[in-house]
């Protein structure tokens, strides 16, 4: 197969390496060194794509990140489906597939660009806030068929095969673009030794170089590119990374770079790579070498395939050896376009003619195409391109000194390629990512970066530099500026020379006028992706919508894929007309992350599946596994839940653990409670601040429980705590509020008494922790240790002791969240599975039985324990939880929380308390969270009374238990509320003490 | 994404090593039995919140645990300093320069 | 007021849309209001919509700073639901959800409110017995909220990674079919175009610089622009710059203004029609009839102003929508962009008198203020009407900051704060 529009020489193609690829379902043969644009135009397609609205049929208009309407879904296999790669940064590799994203039933004949050529006329911009209304209910039935229009590509059906990870940089200067300034730049500083990372975001470095044929030192402009990177890349303080698009500027010089590391290979990375890299970049100072976007000019139908912008053209035939079409008219504001003209020529190909908007117009280029023989029309514009499927023919006409009307009549000129350039604008983008404003420049028309806190400086094209000379020797200057401001000797490399052509002043023009009103004449397209018009912003501003950022709204002018890199500015170019006032007044035009799309996985990077977040186990996780237990989530540990045995339902399971915890031992993995050591002489005044409850008297050998608040008054956690030493405790917190406890206990030390002598630390991965429970925990313990006396008058409840546990040095505590005889056993993390396993060992003949949290829960809820957490929220004080028990008023030091607990909404009547509750019919458990009311026939709402927080199954007590807050429950014992639940029924339940089991506490003390 | 420097570690670390905890040089009542319940309320919860300079409390949670003070512009985000505990901020007002 | 429809359109097309009307005027201000509104954002502009309509107030100025809509309004991430877990929010949100249904056509404005409902997904067992208790307070609430076991999520969106291999495995999740998203813009325009034909004064590019006080009540603003604007009442209404105002009237507010991130993906074909959100991953999701995928992120938990955040907070959130929706991995992220939130110490807002007299606030909305834009603006339109807070905005106070009677929203409000 022939590509009718390969040039026979040129390019930085490499036609040795034959292509094949696929697009809507043609095969196609390109060269290795394309991207999929230039293979596509190569071969002659010109139709690539309908348009979102009018689904008008579009071709290539740019060669690079700016392109608006290339944008295609990639990808051989539905895991590999990429959604809207933009073919003109797609770099072609063999057996590539891709598809249009638009066009049904296919792309040149298209069902809906019938339908919008008739209809296109009511869909003014916003049209769809003035209709769709009647009836009420119809809109998601209008909705349901506007959806179907939606979207571009797909998103892939199946889960990514690929990966992707993050690189953290440090590094000196961070320059951003390889082109001429950028590479000036990186070649100052890297010559001083400051450490250099240089990003471009095309495959081959040297930016506008490689798409030209400029002489430097009289040399091809590639050559000096080829010597340049050749000697960064010798330096080992310099890392060059192509293909790597810096998306973000963020916060005190932190940038992201998106690295596609194996895109340009094969649909998926090749074994043990990742796809995509994100270099989170921090850098002391930054150079924008970001460059400039070339401008279109808007005129009637500048939407046809064939449409191009010039610089395009003169790219896709220097740099691809293609040249997309046969007959070119340019249409110009500026003499650097000329340069598509000649480079078609050169390629063989027929100028038809030069159009420059000036008729001022008069100089070298002007002479130079004189001398080329290529008709110059001066003070002329193209005023609309004739064709359906591709240009055909444009009609220019003459146009007076300042552009806002045609003079004469126009004339047809026949043509297949119309490009145009409005001037260049300066890709601000990341200049605006940390809020900067960009500020408009009338000498460059366009807008230039505006002051920044951030350590950045600009060069090149970016700053409105657009000659080659300046670009250069701006890049130098700015590169040892910044290697200088980073603590470096560096130097300005010396820039080489250049052929320089003096330039005619560029004229500020943006629409070209038409014999009709913009509401009347063809459609002049300022934002091809979303298809905003001309007109369309004209009637924003006449509807009052004046501000800037109201227009893009209403249009969605910028909200496509490209972000309007082509068309803000034509479009505030409009809108300022429009209104009868100059850009700069009708406001600016900011940038938000990303400057091109970012894959999300190459965000989220390898914190993806089990590396989302860490998962923390026990030492004793692996025999849970093996023993068959179900986990739970608690903060980032996976607790064992329960130890169903085959064919156990969860709630015979649940039922075996409690009896046999009950009637004889049971043991619980209690590693994951967090454990706080704080020693120091100022550990127990520490203490007694922090806990609601009186700690002045704690003996060493001694626990004992507290409750700790917020200043609020609000319970937020609790736990025991251990007298270790006169100055040293040992604190158990809950599960997933550990890290949250130390930081709060540090924050009150450092920030309010840094005068207490205290010292803390998380000790909770230091120990396993097993806690056995049980009339036969005492007989069970003792046949693992003979240095610590069980003698029940010797080592009492709430007391610990240490000591050695089936040969290892452990603490024992003697405390019970079950209300048995109950023994915490505490040893090195590193021993815990080793005593977990002697304790079965010798447990087996007491049928020593594993339980899990659920099991834990009803144990508890038996004796009416609370869990901070669940049976609180942060919005009940110790009082309200009947616990008064557990606050010490008369401390010396107010504690935190009791001045928050006084507080008058805490001291009302009528407050939400916590009581046991029994349900009339033992059978029902009630459902956590059902809400209590006293009528539940009152009309909705329902006043309610509160919810149950904490309810079980318990085998021991042969009935339901329940706990749960009622409005002024402690003063409503014995009454009856109801739960309505959620499948109808009302449950009816009886308030009464939060302890079912053992009023007295007497298994706890034997 | 912010770079801290730890006054206590003497080093810039990344954002993510730091908690932020709210405006700084706030003490707690010596005698809160003592106050009102509008005074209670005024510590826990009323809070400059300053468009512009705003001395806060970080915290190096990963990282050497310390509290420390910082002065941060909250409109362009410079950290302007940072110091230890107990230490009074020597930046209070914006200089011409930094007016962001 | 030009009425909008379909055969307007198909009118209008004929003489090639040169005749439509301006959605609002561009009045200059008068000297003096009856009240005057600092905000011209969705709550804003629908409290001056509701003080002309329901109040018959019509000698009302908007005076906003930038332009209408352009603040939080034009930068959230358009979710509305009304299933709060406490009484009092939740009063206030179904007030608002219900005003939402049948604002189109009471507008006169399509503001595309679509109710595909919202999951908030649990994960951990706790987070189902959260979602029970919200879910049975809802019901009795009159508020439309189901509870879901892992199959009927899965039903609901069948794309969602509904292993039991995940790291935090869905357990399930509270559903309000009646929950949705809007067309944001259109809500703050819609509330404009109608507010202004009923003669109130909307004036943009006019910055409050000052509160005019006399004998410690407030009788006016002070702009930059205009310079002094009298009003019987002043409201403010002013996202991510209360506690700025509150300073200029001489007192503190219990705010903190965080940034609040947001992004949204290429647009895509459609593939979740209903809005996802988990607390415990972080991350919210729904997709936009443009095709958006329009993802939320966390509060960054400094103090800021500057409308961005840390890039950090973005990437926990693409890792929780990639949990969520393994597929998602090769979409990819067009744009990121920050709102200002106001959050208040219990994530409700505040809708109260002041220590200065004639002066009120609406603020404090933290995440939730889109949601409830046309229910702030109807009870703070009532609220500046009468002098004193409705049954609804009672519960709002600033002043529950002193007696201690907080909403604590904190362990239902969507993500975590």
């Amino acid at each position: 197969m022939t590509q009718p529009n390969r040039l026979d020489n040129g390019g930085r193609i490499d036609r040795s390496k034959h292509l094949t690829f696929e697009f809507n379902g043609r095969r196609y043969k390109g060269f290795s060194g394309d991207t999929l644009a230039s293979a596509l135009l190569a071969n002659g397609v010109d139709v690539i794509g309908r348009s979102f609205k009018y689904s008008r049929p579009r071709g290539i208009v740019a060669a690079g990140a700016e392109e608006p309407n290339a944008v295609f879904q990639l990808g051989a296999t539905e895991a590999t489906q990429v959604p809207n790669v933009r073919a003109t940064q797609q770099e072609l590799f063999n057996g590539l597939v891709s598809q249009p994203t638009s066009g049904w039933p296919n792309l040149q004949f298209d069902f809906l660009g019938v339908f919008g050529s008739i209809l296109g006329r009511m869909l003014p911009p916003g049209f769809y806030y003035k209709t769709f209304m009647f009836p009420q209910a119809a809109w998601e039935t209008y909705e349901k068929y506007i959806r179907k229009a939606a979207g571009l590509g797909r998103s892939p059906r199946d889960p990514d095969v690929d990966t992707y990870d993050h690189l953290n940089q440090h590094t000196d200067v961070l320059i951003v673009g390889a082109g001429p300034a950028g590479l000036s730049a990186a070649l100052s500083a890297a010559r001083s030794g400051a450490r250099v990372i240089l990003a471009d975001e095309q495959a081959e470095m040297g930016g506008a170089l490689l798409d030209s044929r400029e002489t430097l030192n009289g040399k091809p402009a590639s050559n000096w590119v080829r010597d340049a990177l050749k000697e960064l890349s010798g330096y080992d303080n310099v890392l060059l990374l192509p293909r790597a698009t810096v998306n973000g500027y963020h916060d005190h010089n932190f940038l992201t770079i998106h690295e596609r590391r194996t895109d340009h290979l094969g649909d998926r990375a090749p074994a043990n790579q990742s796809r995509q890299r994100l270099h989170r970049v921090r850098a002391k100072w930054v150079i924008l070498a970001t460059g400039a976007h070339e401008r279109p000019l808007v005129y009637g139908n500048n939407d046809l395939p064939g449409c191009m912008l010039a610089s395009a053209v003169s790219t896709y035939i220097n740099r691809y050896a293609v040249a997309p079409g046969r007959r070119l008219v340019l249409m110009t504001t500026n003499d650097n376009a000329y340069r598509a003209a000649f480079d078609w020529q050169d390629a063989g190909r027929e100028v038809v003619a030069i159009v420059d908007t000036r008729a001022y117009a008069d100089g070298a280029w002007q002479d130079e195409a004189n001398r080329r023989g290529i008709k110059l029309l001066k003070g002329h514009a193209v005023i609309d391109a004739q064709g359906k499927m591709r240009v055909t023919g444009a009609v220019v006409a003459g146009l007076n000194t300042d552009g806002t009307q045609l003079t004469g009549k126009g004339e047809v000129l026949n043509c297949d390629t119309l490009a145009s350039s409005g001037g260049w604008s300066p890709a601000v983008h990341l200049s605006c990512h940390t809020g900067s404003r960009p500020v408009w420049d009338d000498d460059v028309i366009g807008f230039v970066p505006g002051k920044t806190v951030q350590k950045q400086l600009t060069a090149g094209a970016v700053t409105g530099c657009f000659s080659l000379a300046d670009c250069l020797a701006d890049g130098a200057r700015i590169g040892a500026e910044a290697a200088t401001n980073a603590g470096f000797n560096a130097e300005p490399a010396a820039a080489p020379s250049v052929r320089c052509r003096p330039e005619t002043r560029p004229m500020a023009l943006f629409c070209v006028p038409h014999y009709k009103p913009n509401s009347r004449a063809p459609k002049q397209f300022v934002d091809f992706q979303t298809d905003v018009t001309a007109a369309g912003i004209e009637l924003a501003t006449r509807e009052g919508f004046e501000s800037i950022e109201h227009v893009k709204r209403y249009t969605a002018m910028g909200f496509g894929t490209d972000q309007g890199k082509l068309g803000n500015i034509n479009g505030m170019a409009v809108a300022a007309k429009s209104l009868n006032q100059s850009i700069p007044e009708t406001g600016t035009t900011i940038f938000r992350p990303n400057y091109t799309p970012v894959t999300f996985g190459a965000i989220a990077g390898r914190h993806c599946n089990d590396l989302f977040e860490p998962k923390r186990y026990s030492a004793m996780h692996e025999w849970h596994v093996e023993h068959g237990a179900l986990f739970e989530e608690v903060g980032q540990w996976k607790r064992p839940w329960y130890f169903p045995k085959p064919n156990e339902s969860m709630q015979q399971a649940l039922d075996r653990e409690c009896l046999a915890t009950r009637n004889s031992v049971g043991i619980l993995d209690a590693s994951t409670l967090g454990k706080i050591d704080i020693q120091g002489k100022d550990a127990r005044e520490f203490i007694g601040r922090i806990y609601t409850n009186a700690w002045a008297k704690l003996a060493v050998g001694k626990c004992r429980y507290g409750l700790m608040c917020k200043e609020d008054g609000m319970v937020f956690d609790d736990g025991v705590t251990s007298c270790l030493a006169e100055d040293h405790f040992l604190m158990t917190t809950t599960t997933g509020g550990a890290a949250g406890v130390l930081e709060w206990l540090e924050f009150y030390h450092q920030t309010e008494w840094p005068e207490l002598e205290v010292y803390m630390n998380t000790v909770t991965d230091h120990w396993a922790t097993m806690t056995i429970a049980g009339p036969n925990a005492r007989k069970l313990l003792s046949e693992l240790t003979d240095d610590i006396d069980l003698d029940r008058d010797n080592f009492k409840f709430m007391d610990w002791r240490q000591g050695t546990v089936a040969g290892v040095p452990a603490r024992v505590f003697r405390i019970s969240f079950t209300g048995e005889l109950s023994y915490e056993i505490n040893v090195q993390a590193n021993y815990g599975l080793h005593v977990w396993e002697k304790l079965f060992e010798h447990g087996a003949k007491y049928d020593l039985t594993p339980y899990g949290t659920e099991t834990m829960h009803i144990l508890r809820a038996e004796k009416g324990f609370i869990i901070a957490g669940q049976d609180t929220d942060g919005s009940v004080h110790p009082y309200d939880l009947g616990m008064s028990w557990a606050v010490k008023e008369d401390k010396p030091f107010s504690f935190i929380g009791k001045r928050g607990m006084k507080r008058e909404d805490c001291v009302r009547d009528n407050r939400k308390q916590l009581v046991g509750l029994k349900t009339k019919d033992p059978s029902i458990v009630l459902p956590e969270g059902a809400q209590a009311v006293d009528n539940p026939n009152h009309p909705k709402p329902v006043p309610m009374l509160g919810h149950v927080t904490s309810s079980y199954y318990s085998a021991n007590l042969g009935r339901s238990i329940a706990m749960g807050v009622i409005k002024n429950g402690h003063k409503r014992m014995g009454e009856t509320v109801h739960y309505p639940l959620v499948d109808g029924r009302v449950v009816e339940a009886e308030i009464c003490s939060t302890i079912f089991l053992d009023p007295k506490g007497e298994r706890q003390n034997v | 994404m912010f770079y801290i420097y730890c006054p206590y570690c003497g080093e810039h670390r990344e954002e993510e090593e730091f908690h932020p905890k709210g405006q700084a040089h706030l003490s707690r009542p010596t005698d809160p039995d003592a106050c009102s319940d509008e005074e209670w309320g005024d510590y826990l919860y009323f809070r400059d919140n300053p468009r512009g300079l705003h001395h806060e409390i970080w915290v190096h949670a990963i990282g050497c645990r310390k509290f420390f003070n910082a002065t941060r512009d909250t409109q362009s985000y410079e950290i302007l300093e940072t110091y230890r505990m107990g230490d009074a901020p020597r930046v209070t007002h914006f200089t011409d320069t930094q007016k962001s | 007021m030009q009425k909008y429809s379909g055969f307007g359109l198909l009118k209008h097309s004929l003489t090639h849309h040169e005749n439509w009307q301006r959605v609002w005027r561009n009045p200059k201000p008068k000297k003096k209001y009856d009240v005057i509104i600092v905000g011209g954002g969705g709550h804003g502009l629908a409290t001056a919509y509701y003080l002309a309509k329901v109040h018959n107030i019509t000698n009302v100025a908007v005076v906003e700073k930038g332009y209408l809509g352009g603040g939080n309004t034009a930068r959230n991430t358009t979710i509305v639901r009304s299933n709060y877990l406490w009484d009092e929010a939740a009063l206030l949100y179904e007030h608002a959800m219900k005003l939402w249904e049948g604002m189109s056509q009471d507008l006169n404005y399509n503001v595309m409110f679509s109710q595909r409902g919202v999951l908030n997904l649990g994960h951990t067992l706790q987070d189902m017995r959260d979602i029970q208790r919200r879910v049975n307070a809802n019901r009795l609430n009159g508020i439309d909220s189901e509870a879901l076991d892992t199959q009927g999520v899965q039903e609901i969106v069948p794309i969602l990674n509904c292993s039991s291999s995940a790291r935090y495995p869905i357990l399930g999740a509270s559903w309000q079919p009646r929950a949705g998203v809007a067309r944001h813009d259109a809500v703050a325009w819609g509330y404009a175009r109608a507010a202004d034909a009923m003669g109130v004064d909307l004036i943009q590019q006019c910055e409050v610089n000052d509160i005019v006080t006399e004998d410690g009540a407030a009788i006016g603003v002070n702009t930059k622009q205009h310079g002094a604007i009298y009003g019987d009442r002043i409201g403010c209404v002013v996202a991510g710059n209360s506690g700025v105002l509150a300073k200029m009237a001489g007192f503190h507010l219990p705010i903190e203004s965080h940034p609040l991130q947001a992004l949204v993906s290429e647009p895509i074909r459609p593939i979740l029609d209903t809005v996802v959100m988990s607390n415990q991953v972080h991350g919210y999701i729904s997709q936009s009839d443009k095709g958006d995928l329009v993802i939320g992120a966390g509060i960054d938990g400094y103090n800021g102003y500057g409308q961005r955040g840390s890039y950090s907070t973005i990437e926990h959130t693409l890792q929780a929508i990639v949990e969520m929706f393994p597929m998602f991995s090769r979409v990819r992220m067009n744009r990121q962009w920050g709102g200002i939130v106001d959050t208040c110490p219990d994530a409700c807002p505040i809708i109260s008198d002041t220590p200065v007299e004639n002066l009120f606030f609406n603020c404090g909305w933290g995440t939730g203020g889109f949601k409830a834009t046309p229910g702030s603006g109807h009870v703070f339109a009532a609220t500046l009407a009468k002098g004193e807070a409705n049954e609804l905005a009672k519960p709002f106070s600033m002043f529950r900051f002193h007696n201690g009677a907080l909403i604590d929203e904190h362990g239902a409000a969507g993500v975590a704060h």
